[in-house]
């Protein structure tokens, strides 16, 4: 089996922010299969369709997995007034995650906003040998710095506006940490015009990037065709891709941004 | 116990529940939720004689009790279909059936001609595909081109054909009997009704085609209406669609006239969706003490 559809217990709700919440969930056969990277497709009984929300951690040994979401819309609005005890159904863990060298090596995280939330299990990984640069608007925005710093990782905080970390883009900072030391390997998720940047800047590098896309899903298992996105193929040319199959995570190089 | 088989233009469907194409990929998708086998059948999604890409994300939107997308005809091609899918899917206990669409009267037949050769089922004849610019729609919006089109696919089809009809028309019992006229030996009913979303932010539509078609338990009373209407017109059987999410909604639409019902977009609310139908349609139809499931068919006793 690698994926199925599991109906958990909420067991512990934290709110991080105005908006944005931490679900840590008993799912035991989901937390089983999980691996860094994938996403879980979450019933929001009142709409037709689920939510995809990426795997934030698993603990294999306690049987549970953690979403952090933004409350956006209708669905993610429904979910955010559920209670610790109250059952959760979801569909996972879908999709291919990240591929992860061993944790010997340099990693570079980069996390925008709300995209921040997938780069967790990566910073397990690593530990030391990660760092942890996330983006946020304002400091009333910033989430979980004191996760990352709890596996050991080193972080760069930058908002826009300065009011917390450093003041400006992470590209700008994945600039400064890919020129001060060598990395191995580039993770990315944020909006997609963050994620283009930091593609550019690791190319520049030499270092190889992987990124987490985001498309609108039907189904979630590949049967629908609902999510795909533009990808380049061997020969040069552009096709299109299932986001929920064949991704959330690409390499970077396979992406066609224009599309 | 009753009989839950149903015999459909002279193929057998071991349960009248069977997938809607373009939402059961080719039937192993779902496989590691349940076996292909469980249902009646699986209408694949739809392959045209080249490869299509399909139109620009976003495909999908969100509305009151169902959504829309604007996926248009996405597949590898009807010759990697049969190499790559068919045989796989062939492999399970299950009826296969073969949704195939097109630009041109040319395309319809060749595509045909390749996988009733390769062995299928049944085809579903798709001219009912809102979200294509030429070929799809346009063809299933004229009497004379329905009929044109379906005789030119039933002479080079050797399994039973299908037809698949839109609701984008204004009398749908007109269309099902230009196919009739044309040879089909079945039609299936309703494709998703055209609509659109707009982000009041943005000021965009959601879907980058601007419009898709709508689908889920919001067309549910539009579907029931035309197979009605089309079961008055026609002596061909029906299979019936459009917003089934429970074995209420697949008694209502047999009632109306269908021989058996098509599964869509529930399956991406709730996986389990035509499991769910197919067991309550046995204890519905035990319930009422039916000897089979067919007896359902047509039997709404109108005022
Ligand atoms: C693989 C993947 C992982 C994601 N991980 C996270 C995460 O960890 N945390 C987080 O906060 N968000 C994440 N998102 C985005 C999240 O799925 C959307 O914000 C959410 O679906 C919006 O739902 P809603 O009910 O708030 O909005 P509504 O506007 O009510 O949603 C309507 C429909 O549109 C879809 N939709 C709307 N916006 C998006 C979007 N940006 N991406 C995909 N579908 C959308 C919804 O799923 C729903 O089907 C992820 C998206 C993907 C594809
Ligand atoms: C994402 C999606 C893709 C579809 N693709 C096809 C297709 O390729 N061919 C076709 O004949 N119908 C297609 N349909 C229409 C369905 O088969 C069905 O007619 C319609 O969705 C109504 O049923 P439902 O309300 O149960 O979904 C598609 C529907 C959806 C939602
Ligand atoms: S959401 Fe259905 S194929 Fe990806």
């Amino acid at each position: 089996m690698r994926y199925c559809q599991e109906t958990g217990t909420l067991a512990r709700v934290d709110q991080l922010t105005d908006t944005v919440y931490s679900f840590t969930i008993e799912a035991p056969q989901i937390a089983s299969l999980a691996q860094c990277g994938q996403f879980v497709h979450v019933l929001c009984e009142p709409f037709m369709l689920r939510r995809p929300l990426s795997i934030a951690g698993f603990d294999k040994e306690a049987g549970t997995v953690r979403i952090v979401f933004e409350v956006r819309g209708k669905g993610t609005a429904w979910m955010a007034a559920l209670k610790e005890g109250d059952a959760i159904t979801l569909n996972g863990p879908l999709g291919h995650g990240f591929p992860l060298l061993d944790p010997d090596k340099k990693a570079v995280l980069v996390g925008g906003g709300i995209g921040t939330p997938p780069m967790m299990p990566i910073a397990r990984h690593y530990g030391q040998n990660a760092t942890a640069i996330s983006g946020f608007k304002t400091a009333s925005a910033v989430i979980l710095q004191e996760d990352f710093e709890a596996f050991g990782v080193r972080t760069v905080l930058c908002t826009d506006d300065g009011t917390a970390g450093q003041k400006g883009f992470t590209t700008d900072a994945l600039e400064t940490v890919l020129t001060e030391g060598a990395a191995d390997v580039v993770y990315t998720c944020g909006p997609k015009v963050m994620m283009k940047r930091v593609a550019a800047v690791a190319k520049a590098h030499g270092v190889p990037c992987y990124i987490s896309m985001e498309e609108r899903m039907g189904c979630g298992v590949g049967a629908c065709f609902g999510c795909a996105c533009k990808t380049k193929t061997k020969d040069g040319g552009t096709t299109m891709t299932r986001v929920c199959l064949n991704g959330p995570v690409f390499d970077a190089n396979e992406i066609d941004w224009e599309g | 116990m009753a009989d839950m088989r149903v015999n459909i233009a002279g193929v057998e469907f071991k349960n009248p529940v069977i997938a809607a194409s373009g939402t059961f990929g080719y039937g192993l998708e779902y496989n590691e939720f349940y076996p292909a086998s469980r249902l009646g059948g699986v209408v694949c999604k739809a392959v045209t004689l080249e490869e299509r890409l399909g139109n620009p994300g976003p495909r999908i939107a969100e509305t009151p009790a169902g959504m829309l997308n604007s996926v248009g005809l996405q597949n590898p091609g009807v010759d990697i279909f049969i190499k790559r899918y068919l045989p796989l899917l062939r492999r399970q206990d299950v009826a296969v059936i073969a949704n195939v669409a097109g630009h041109s009267l040319d395309d319809y037949v060749a595509t045909t001609a390749k996988v009733s050769d390769a062995g299928v089922d049944m085809v579903e004849l798709n001219i009912s595909c809102p979200n294509v610019k030429e070929g799809g729609m346009s063809f299933g919006t004229s009497c004379e081109s329905v009929e044109a089109i379906t005789a030119a696919v039933r002479a080079v089809c050797k399994c039973p054909l299908m037809v698949k009809l839109t609701p984008n028309v204004t009398s749908i019992a007109e269309i099902a009997k230009a196919a009739e006229a044309g040879g089909a030996d079945a039609v299936s009913l309703i494709n998703t009704i055209t609509g659109m979303r707009i982000d009041i932010r943005t000021r965009r539509p959601i879907l980058k085609n601007n419009i898709g078609g709508l689908s889920g338990p919001a067309v549910l009373p539009v579907a029931v209406r035309m197979v009605r209407d089309v079961y008055k017109a026609v002596s061909i059987p029906i299979i019936g669609m459009g917003g089934i999410s429970t074995e209420e909604d697949a008694v209502e639409m047999m009632l109306a006239g269908a021989a058996a019902v098509q599964v869509g977009s529930a399956t991406f609310h709730d996986p389990y969706a035509s499991i769910k139908i197919i067991e309550g349609l046995q204890a519905f139809a035990d319930s009422q003490r039916l000897s089979s499931i067919t007896e359902l068919t047509g039997a709404v006793q109108e005022w």
